[in-house]
């Protein structure tokens, strides 16, 4: 049981945890993580259009763990000198970071693509965009279900 | 006792919440199902692929302590265990395993560290650490498909009596026995995850929450520190008797180690 | 000790486009996670994984936090000549790491 003496030690304790702490209940936190997703496309695609298309984003619907999921990427694409990808930008819109991965890669790859594991911090929508060597850019986009999030809880356990 | 209050004991009673779980609650053998069944197709696929599965980097970890030479006897695995691909087949399956020195049931983690101590005059590994945990892995490998084996003879019976007991008692704030998920109420949801069975078959694992490799004991403690109970140490006879109750529990099933789970 | 692990084929056919299949042993640290205490464990992570192909560059991705623990990264490539595969991953506080494959083309 808990001591008058220990109660107001915590309570002192808990009065100095840090801004952290409020950063975690901030309401505007899913606005701020979606601005934070369009600075990042926009840093990916400058002032382009992105069409939807051609790239192929693969997730599981409903995941076991948001800590490890399983992603993947293909574009279409001949992969030759003159028509190829040049990049594959993966996005999420409700992380604490935006980015996720970006690929750089040429005619030698063969194929364009990746299969990766990432994090999900929470249900939302994931963004992968290609970037081709004629300069456009092409997208394809996946929602996720996640129950168990990565990047918020501690897992120790 | 109003009607209500009567009919509400009733429901509940009849939802076996407050009903003491019988022995006869265990599992049928036929329906016995691994975590594996319970996962996303995904999670089985990276289980299932060596090449992807994180737990083969503890693995080759392992394989190469077992060939390093270690403390002052300066003693490799190897040097009495020879290749563990033949010497230790099949032995993680029947473990935990009655030490006649200590008079009580060892678990495997345990059972190396004898023989870091015992044979090779090297200072024990801490559990959970890498070593230990890569060592641990490699030789539960060497048992991958195969059925788990717990004999029970008059040495070892108290000790899978007081497993079987933990097991089915009510214990924590949450005031839950392990039955009343595993035995009672598997394939329901905790938390919108899946409730399996609880059957050791794979471990140490790749567990996704703790994004890394684990034992058996750091998922008992966790679901002892869930129901709000006090978790027993690391090696603490407690555990080893629940880990003999929960393997015995799970005989005839495959082993996966290293298995992954979400 | 086992730092990374990679998949490639012995041999292909000129031309042939040939999977490769890495995972690297790394926390991948996100820097969002707190002690018991409340305070941040700093990020530590693999920021740059390279493929060169006897010496040319093939195939890079840049992480970041968002990539699971022990990463997992599967691509592919066209066998184009026999040589060395490279592949190296750097990372957070001086962490690099290299693994080599050979690959026999016909």
């Amino acid at each position: 049981m808990t001591t008058r003496r220990e109660f107001l030690v915590l309570a002192a304790a808990s009065l100095a945890a840090p801004t952290a702490a409020k950063a975690q209940l901030d309401p505007n936190l899913a606005a701020k993580r979606k601005a934070a997703y369009e600075e990042a496309l926009g840093k990916v695609v400058g002032g382009a259009r992105v069409r939807a298309g051609r790239v192929k984003l693969l997730l599981p619907p409903l995941i076991d763990n948001g800590n490890s999921v399983p992603l993947s990427v293909a574009v279409e694409s001949p992969m030759t000198a003159a028509d190829h990808v040049k990049a594959i930008h993966v996005l999420t819109q409700r992380n604490p970071l935006p980015d996720v991965v970006s690929v750089h890669l040429g005619p030698r790859a063969g194929r364009a693509g990746i299969s990766t594991r990432v994090r999900l911090a929470d249900t939302q929508t994931v963004v992968a965009i290609a970037e081709l060597s004629d300069g456009t850019f092409w997208s394809d986009s996946a929602e996720v279900v996640v129950t168990l999030s990565a990047c918020l809880e501690e897992g120790l356990i | 006792m109003t009607a209500r209050a009567a009919r509400l004991i009733l429901a509940l009673a009849a939802a076996r919440l407050f009903v003491e779980p019988a022995a006869a609650g265990e599992i049928p053998s036929s329906e016995r199902r691994s975590g594996y069944e319970f996962m996303s197709r995904e999670t089985r696929a990276m289980q299932d692929d060596d090449t992807g599965n994180p737990g083969t980097l503890w693995m080759l970890d392992g394989e190469a302590l077992w060939k390093r030479k270690a403390g002052t006897a300066d003693r490799a695995c190897s040097d009495c265990h020879g290749d563990a691909r033949e010497s230790m087949k099949a032995v993680a399956a029947r473990y935990p395993a009655f030490d006649p020195a200590l008079r009580r049931p060892v678990n495997l983690e345990q059972r190396i560290n004898a023989c870091r101590v015992g044979r090779q005059k090297a200072p024990g590994l801490a559990y959970e650490s890498k070593d230990l945990l890569a060592l641990t892995a490699y030789v539960a490998r060497q048992s991958r498909g195969l059925p788990i084996n717990i004999t029970i003879d008059a040495r070892t019976r108290p000790f899978l009596e007081a497993g079987r007991e933990a097991f089915f008692r009510r214990q924590g704030q949450l005031n839950l026995a392990c039955a009343q998920c595993h035995d009672d109420h598997w394939s329901g949801k905790l938390a919108g995850s899946p409730i399996t069975q609880a059957h050791p078959t794979g471990y140490p694992l790749y567990r996704l929450e703790w994004q890394g490799l684990g034992s058996l004991e750091r998922r008992l403690r966790g679901c002892l520190t869930g129901v709000r109970a006090e978790s027993y140490p690391y090696g603490a006879p407690e555990l080893v008797n629940l880990e003999l109750y929960l393997m015995w529990r799970a005989n005839g099933m495959r082993m996966e180690t290293p298995a992954v789970r979400p | 000790m086992a730092r990374a692990v990679v998949t490639v084929p012995a041999q292909a056919k000129r031309g042939e486009i040939v999977e490769i299949k890495t995972l690297a042993a790394h926390a991948m640290e996100t820097g969002f996670r707190r002690t018991q205490l409340g305070e941040l464990v700093p990020r530590d992570i693999i920021r740059r994984f390279t493929c060169t192909y006897n010496g040319v560059e093939v195939y890079r991705v840049d992480l970041h936090p968002a990539v699971a623990a022990n990463p997992l990264i599967a691509f592919t490539t066209t066998a184009t000549e026999t040589g060395t595969l490279s592949f190296q991953w750097v990372g957070d506080n001086g962490y690099s790491v290299t693994e080599i494959a050979a690959i026999r083309v016909e």
